[in-house]
């Protein structure tokens, strides 16, 4: 990484496009199962069975964490664009690191 | 050479080039400016630089050291010297003119674009404006006003290096400077300017620019609030329109 990059809100910025890109790649993936339920119960059921497997739980996990970084992430650039100013965007920012892996733990836990 | 600093400078033009490396003395309190200037003085005369009031007013000698774009008259190379190493480039996202040189004309152009010259009705004929220190526009045009064109935050902006036309954040700071200057009168044509597509809106808000601008300004929170500006006086040319 270029050395100017190397700035924690830079970092921010590169979690929130990195994660905002991988669900991007998911989306197909997600209407693909949710047009599995248009074929019948047993396309589904078939799938639904796969996704018990702990592996495909943990890419759960990922995945979750994915959304929620987006989520907060998204949540903290639309407050320093539209709140009045706050010199505090190394704080939030890592708040938001942290919900977002607390809330994919918390996904998890109750997933295994 | 017992106490000395490899330097790696960039040498070339609009062309291309490579870096050349010195060996230099190191002193103590030395500057970045102060190795470059021996190099020029001792080793190679034909190194090309820039630079004026050797302070941090003039913002003339901004360069890339060791990949950070930096003020080389203030900064101290035992603060940045990496085992005993120094590399210095031109500023990132300009034009090079000759070795570290570089041409400043397009970070200059940005700022005309972005209306940035002070613009008033009032004669010398009439009061002076009375403005209170303390009231919140003053003082957003007071954080914002100290910038000395070294176009370091220019060189660190991501943005300017997709988007060519991208007014930067110096040009968009000085921008907001003035839309919050209550004597000025040319706000409107100012804020359509700076919010087009070369505007405010383009900012991923990286703060690469508060980050290293050596005044500690905000360029960032500046292009935020040219953000709520512009968004604001959309949304009252909407409700204008809808209900007269």
């Amino acid at each position: 990484m270029k050395a100017h990059r190397k700035q924690s809100l830079y970092m921010a910025f590169l979690l929130h496009r990195l994660s905002g890109l991988g669900l991007a790649l998911f989306l197909p993936f997600h209407f693909y199962v949710l047009g599995l339920a248009l074929k019948g119960n047993a396309a589904l059921d078939r799938f639904l069975h796969w996704s018990e497997l702990p592996l495909v739980k943990f890419a759960e996990f990922g995945l979750v964490f994915l959304l929620a970084l987006h989520f907060f992430g998204g949540l903290r650039l639309l407050a320093l664009e539209n709140l009045p100013w706050s010199n505090r965007q190394k704080n939030y920012a890592a708040v938001a690191l942290a919900a977002a892996f607390f809330v994919a733990c918390g996904y998890l836990l109750r997933a295994i | 050479m017992a106490d000395s600093i490899t330097v790696s400078v960039w040498r070339g033009g609009a062309g291309g080039g490579e870096f050349q490396d010195f060996q230099v003395p190191q002193q103590p309190s030395q500057t970045i400016l102060d190795v470059i200037t021996w190099i020029q003085r001792h080793l190679d005369a034909s190194l090309s630089y820039r630079f004026a009031c050797r302070v941090g007013m003039c913002g003339s000698c901004a360069m890339m050291v060791n990949g950070i774009p930096r003020w080389t008259c203030r900064t101290h190379v035992n603060k940045v010297m990496q085992d005993r190493h120094l590399t210095v480039e031109p500023l990132r996202n300009l034009p090079v003119i000759k070795d570290l040189a570089c041409d400043m004309s397009e970070f200059f152009e940005k700022w005309r674009q972005a209306e940035g010259h002070f613009q008033g009705s009032s004669s010398r004929d009439e009061t002076v404006a009375a403005i209170s220190p303390k009231s919140s526009q003053r003082q957003a045009a007071n954080a914002a006003i100290e910038c000395i064109n070294c176009a370091i935050c220019y060189a660190s902006c991501d943005v300017v290096a997709w988007n060519r036309d991208y007014l930067g954040p110096a040009a968009l700071n000085r921008a907001w400077s003035l839309q919050n200057d209550q004597r000025d009168h040319a706000q409107d044509e100012r804020l359509k300017v700076v919010a087009g597509d070369a505007g405010c809106h383009q900012c991923h808000s990286q703060q690469g620019c508060s980050t290293y601008c050596p005044n500690e300004l905000n360029p960032t929170a500046s292009i935020a609030g040219l953000k709520r500006m512009s968004a604001h006086w959309f949304m009252n040319k909407k409700y204008r329109q809808r209900h007269g």
